[in-house]
């Protein structure tokens, strides 16, 4: 069943006892987009998955798969997800060739289609090398690999992976982050991660949740272009003050940097440009600089803590 | 292939890799050779007992098939305890519960990878005591009889363990808590003996006299029927637990 949109989650809401982990999570996932779920430890990040794959029923709201709901019909939605939780679900005491094996089994890939599913999972996730080892005694960053292609050896049309980078090295997480781009082109990713470059490296669209909620939701496209309205600069002798039609501040960051933040609407640059060359500032360089993921990241998520602590 | 045969398949193959298995079989194996042994050597040194009612195989049924009780209660809580409390301690669990198979599927394929094992057990007992059949002759319905006891107790006992395993995330834990509930029946057994009004109630109840039965021979269905019943409860008890986690 060709379906636009894969997950369409409304409402969740999942309490422990007194304690809200998740309220009133609405989430859309559609083919072929890598969402970034962003948040502070312990801000509903793995609730929201674990709801969203069926290991945990949500105390309200639904979630449908691929036009199945979850809660109704609990095999056949589960047939379009795959999951890599925290912890890569690794049985420690056998091989890779035969746990993959078992996870295509288990997913229901028929027998004579088995090796061939196995033999891509692995080519995708770089395991050839290691088919016939245990996965106990393979590094975390393979152990990692190999949950990895446990969710995506039966071609699920969503994936949803929970830190998929957490405990590896620079490398590693590099080569992750190429896999899941390339994922992208055949299945929709749901991607968790406290880690921002991360979100802003392969996210199509990024939502950060804080305390259960979701307090910001927008295409990473869009991120970039609202807020690419400041400018950087590196000047050889800048002046005690800018003087330039369109700037409205400037602040001073040590060495020749500055930061400029224009009047709403005005692109200061060439006129920046030319009072430095007539009054001879040096400039060496000048660009753009969108609000960072990061800053936006911050304001939501240390806003909300203040307010809390007033509260209390 | 079902999910459950799946998950029977891979469970199998997780216990026959781990040495816990092997070396169960091989104090197993001793602990059953020895007692065929002194079985074998005290028929051969007391011929007179032998008579019309009483022949090698009421032999190998008693003092074989009859100890093996206290020792299935020792070993299979350890067979059974990894079963759930690995597999949530380590967060493998997932695996199972976010794939395509209900809980029903996971509880009935891990307990069909479990009775793999036993059958093996069996296999080995039942090439032990058919091998007097090179030397004389043997009523073998009656060691079948005494052999499918033996199984489907392995089994009850079996299905008990698992659903420990399924309360906790320690194996060890599981293990003594399996070992405490097989205690709890084989005290019931006892109770069924002291009298009381109770009594025919534990003696219905017990497993172990359902056992008694069949290791004499005699083949009841109703024997059967409730080792089945006590399984299917036990294994609804685990799904039951393992859906309370879940929500």
């Amino acid at each position: 069943m060709e379906q636009d949109i894969l997950i369409e989650a409304r409402g969740l809401t999942r309490r422990y006892g007194p304690n809200v982990a998740v309220q009133g999570v609405d989430l859309t996932l559609r083919r072929g987009e890598i969402l970034g779920l962003l948040g502070p430890n312990g801000a509903g990040k793995s609730t929201t998955m674990k709801m969203l794959t069926g290991n945990l029923a949500p105390t309200g709201g639904t979630v449908k798969i691929n036009g199945v709901d979850l809660a109704a019909e609990p095999k056949k939605a589960k047939q379009s997800l795959g999951y890599l939780p925290e912890l890569p679900p690794v049985h420690p005491e056998v091989t890779v060739d035969e746990y993959l094996d078992f996870a295509a089994a288990l997913h229901g890939v028929a027998k004579n289609e088995r090796k061939a599913a196995v033999a891509k999972a692995k080519q995708s996730c770089g395991l050839n090398e290691v088919s016939r080892r245990l996965i106990g005694n393979l590094s975390k960053g393979f152990q990692q690999r190999v949950g990895l292609a446990q969710a995506i050896v039966h071609q699920p049309p969503v994936i949803i992976l929970d830190e998929p980078t957490v405990g590896l090295d620079p490398i590693q997480i590099r080569e992750i982050r190429t896999l899941i781009a390339n994922l992208a082109q055949n299945h929709s990713v749901i991607l968790s991660s406290h880690i921002l470059p991360e979100i802003q490296a392969v996210c199509s669209r990024v939502m950060i949740v804080h305390r259960g909620r979701v307090v910001f939701q927008e295409s990473m496209a869009a991120v970039n272009a609202q807020n690419a309205s400041r400018l950087a600069a590196l000047f050889k002798n800048a002046p005690q003050r800018f003087a330039v039609p369109g700037i409205a501040s400037a602040q001073s960051l040590g060495e020749g940097r500055y930061v400029f933040t224009p009047e709403t609407g005005a692109d200061p640059r060439e006129a920046l440009i030319a009072a430095s060359v007539a009054q001879g500032w040096g400039l060496l360089e000048l660009k753009t600089e969108g609000r960072t993921l990061e800053e936006i990241f911050v304001s939501l998520t240390s806003g909300e803590t203040t307010e809390m602590k007033e509260a209390a | 292939m079902s999910p459950v045969f799946a998950i029977a398949r891979h469970e199998a193959r997780r216990i026959f890799v781990s040495p816990l298995a092997w070396t169960v079989l091989a104090v197993i194996q001793f602990i059953y050779g020895f007692l065929y042994t002194l079985t074998v050597n005290d028929m051969v040194s007391n011929p007179g007992s032998l008579n019309q009612y009483m022949g090698v195989s009421d032999y190998i049924g008693g003092g074989l098939f009859g100890t093996s009780v206290i020792i299935l209660m020792l070993v299979i809580p350890l067979m059974t305890m990894r079963l759930f409390a690995e597999d949530k301690k380590s967060g493998s669990l997932v695996l199972l519960t976010s794939a395509p198979a209900s809980l029903v599927e996971i509880v009935l394929g891990k307990f069909l990878g479990l009775s793999v094992f036993f059958a093996v057990m069996i296999f080995l007992l039942a090439l032990m005591a058919f091998s007097l059949a090179l030397g004389t002759d043997l009523d073998t319905g009656r060691l079948l009889a005494g052999l499918l006891g033996q199984f489907l107790l392995m089994a009850s006992f079996g299905a008990a363990g698992l659903c420990m395993s399924t309360l906790t995330r320690e194996p060890v834990i599981a293990a003594v808590a399996g070992f405490g509930l097989l205690l709890v029946v084989l005290l019931l057994d006892a109770m069924a003996y002291g009298g009381g009004m109770f009594s025919d109630l534990f003696r219905q109840l017990s497993l172990i006299g359902h056992f008694e039965k069949l290791r004499r021979g005699v083949f009841d269905t109703a024997d059967v029927a409730y080792y089945l019943l006590f399984i299917t409860f036990f294994l609804w008890l685990a799904v039951q637990r393992l859906d309370l986690e879940r929500s």
